[in-house]
């Protein structure tokens, strides 16, 4: 294993305990403001990180910032495989018009960047924590869908698949019993592609301001608070900053390592 | 040839007519179309008369006809902020954005293709790796950020902000340039490793062509076929890129528009928004493939 996948790795078992427990260890509370400490500077007195504009610990901000971010990326990707792999499996399966149906949905998902979709869609609903994750959800299924098309197309070809059939076995039964276990290595390879960049998603738009929504919180959503204080609080911006960075550097490579090693024919040698 | 036309053109035609469907439907499911159409403080008759202008007292389906022909008339409804036509806001904001679009292209294109044939050419050594490694931190790297980062090193380091059109668009391109930047040279590597290693190339080798004649008029014109397909592609990102940046760096143009539009609920410009983006998209990826058939001739001959 090479050292910066080792390093990746150790990040990101660092960056989860953190977020699970680092609001447990904390004396503070994430949303407990304090008028008298108000954007006091990092390594100082009770507060290592410092604390922000309403005096709340920056610490434990991050660590439940870390979590939200960390649920909202791993679920979100969660719902696009599932109902992309999902979708790829149906076209292949049934053929005709579900087959078109699904491939003209392909389309129009690829001709539209998920965060303008995004943004439409919270134009006009109002934004709560479900409808948001939902959204998260729905980026890249368009390539899960493409991808697992043409794996259940191939292995639909197959010799065992037509021995299963012989057998009498239901198209449920084949596909989900039989194909999909086949080809689900093509699925997690492109979670592991997806991963990083709902990550980004979810930060950006909490960036923005139109993602998580106070009191809750999440490293994006932290960002945006410090983005007026940018050069007297540069913390503020700085460490969730880094840690999102870093986050999504670890698990890209963490994935191409992966990725590699699961399928020889992707690599990115050329 | 013909077929092929044919086919990419009713693909075009079909994936936008289901984007406007959604559009429309989701318009419907949100609340009073008449209300959030109407220009601002509108009485109710006006509504009312909008109501009717749109047929909302109709079947859904008459509803759906005249809304789609409503939009080949150029009848996008009016921003209830500031009372204009959307398609009069779009196009104040739409130089802004080329402007910066355009820019962030260049940049990612003059850097990352040389950077990328660069690392190809000196492959598995300490070059090919920076360059590589280049590319999975302009991927990581959130745009927000590094522009955020570059706002602060201008600031800190050089003790001011830098003033002046020409000069003030090479912060925000350079942010969102960056990720575009990174693919471009991965995508520029492989392609021309793969070239390299072709037949072809062998065979030119061994009738003795030189080196630098081999590279320029043997490998570089075949890897340079996909990246016309790659540069379709970025649209995608340069245009979800920069309703970020231009957020960042308060740049006026139609990402700040449509991040604004969102935010105090403007449907009638987000819809627009929405369906110019839809509009370019499908027609760059139309764009794409029929230049394929200029530049490929294998496709030609199909």
């Amino acid at each position: 294993m090479p050292w910066a996948v080792r390093l990746s790795l150790a990040f990101i078992a660092a960056f989860v305990l953190f977020a699970l427990l680092g609001e447990l260890v904390s004396p503070y509370e994430y949303r407990q403001t304090s008028l008298l400490n108000r954007l006091e500077a990092p390594l100082s007195e009770g507060y290592l990180l410092g604390t922000d504009a309403r005096g709340r610990d920056l610490l434990v901000r991050l660590a439940v910032g870390a979590k939200i971010t960390l649920i909202v990326a791993v679920v979100g990707t969660l719902i696009g495989a599932l109902l992309g792999s999902l979708l790829g499996i149906i076209a292949a399966a049934r053929r005709g018009v579900t087959e078109a149906v699904i491939v003209a949905a392909i389309d129009v998902q690829a001709s539209l960047p998920i965060i303008v979709v995004a943004l439409f869609v919270l134009a006009m609903f109002d934004n709560s924590f479900t409808l948001f994750l939902l959204l998260i959800g729905l980026t890249g299924w368009e390539v899960y869908a493409r991808l697992m098309r043409g794996a259940t197309l191939q292995a639909k070809e197959m010799g065992y698949v037509t021995a299963v059939r012989a057998l009498g076995a239901s198209p449920w039964r084949i596909y989900l019993v039989h194909v999909a276990p086949n080809i689900l290595n093509v699925a997690l390879v492109q979670f592991t592609v997806n991963l990083p960049l709902t990550v980004l998603l979810e930060t950006a738009l909490s960036f923005l301001g139109l993602g998580v929504q106070p009191p809750l919180t999440s490293l994006g959503q932290i960002m945006s608070e410090g983005r007026d204080r940018l050069l007297t609080a540069w913390w503020l911006t700085l460490f969730p900053g880094a840690m999102i960075f870093c986050l999504a550097l670890s698990i890209s490579l963490t994935g191409d390592w992966l990725r590699d090693r699961l399928d020889p024919t992707l690599r990115s040698e050329g | 040839m013909t077929g092929y036309v044919m086919s990419r053109l009713s693909r075009a035609v079909i994936t936008l007519l289901i984007t406007v469907t959604l559009v429309f439907i989701f318009i419907r499911f949100s609340g009073d179309p008449a209300a959030a159409l109407a220009p601002p403080d509108a009485p109710q008759e006006v509504i009312d008369q909008y109501a009717r202008l749109m047929g909302l007292d109709q079947p859904l389906w008459r509803q759906y006809t005249s809304y789609i022909a409503g939009l080949l008339a150029g009848e996008f409804g009016y921003s209830i902020h500031t009372g204009k036509p959307a398609l009069t806001l779009f196009l104040e904001r739409l130089p802004a954005t080329l402007h910066l679009g355009g820019t962030a292209l260049l940049i990612a294109l003059a850097f990352g293709l040389p950077l990328g044939a660069l690392a190809a050419l000196n492959r598995g050594r300490t070059l090919d790796r920076a360059v590589m490694a280049f590319s999975v931190f302009a991927f990581a790297m959130p745009n927000f950020l590094f522009g955020l980062g570059l706002i602060l090193t201008a600031a800190l380091v050089f003790q001011a902000f830098l003033g002046g059109a020409e000069a003030a668009v090479i912060f925000p391109a350079l942010t969102l340039g960056l990720a575009a930047m990174g693919s471009f040279a991965r995508f520029a590597r492989s392609s021309l490793l793969e070239t390299l290693n072709a037949p072809f190339m062998r065979a030119a080798e061994a009738r003795g062509v030189p080196y630098v004649r081999r590279l320029l008029t043997h490998a570089a014109p075949n890897a340079a076929i996909p990246l016309v397909t790659l540069i379709g592609l970025s649209l995608g990102a340069l245009i979800a890129g920069s309703v970020v940046t231009e957020q960042v760096f308060a740049w006026p143009g139609v990402g700040q528009l449509l991040v604004r539009s969102v935010a105090t609920r403007d449907i009638a410009t987000v819809q627009f928004i929405v369906l110019a983006v839809a509009a370019t998209m499908v027609l760059a990826n139309l764009a794409v493939d029929l230049l394929y058939l200029v530049i490929d001739p294998r496709i030609r001959a199909r």
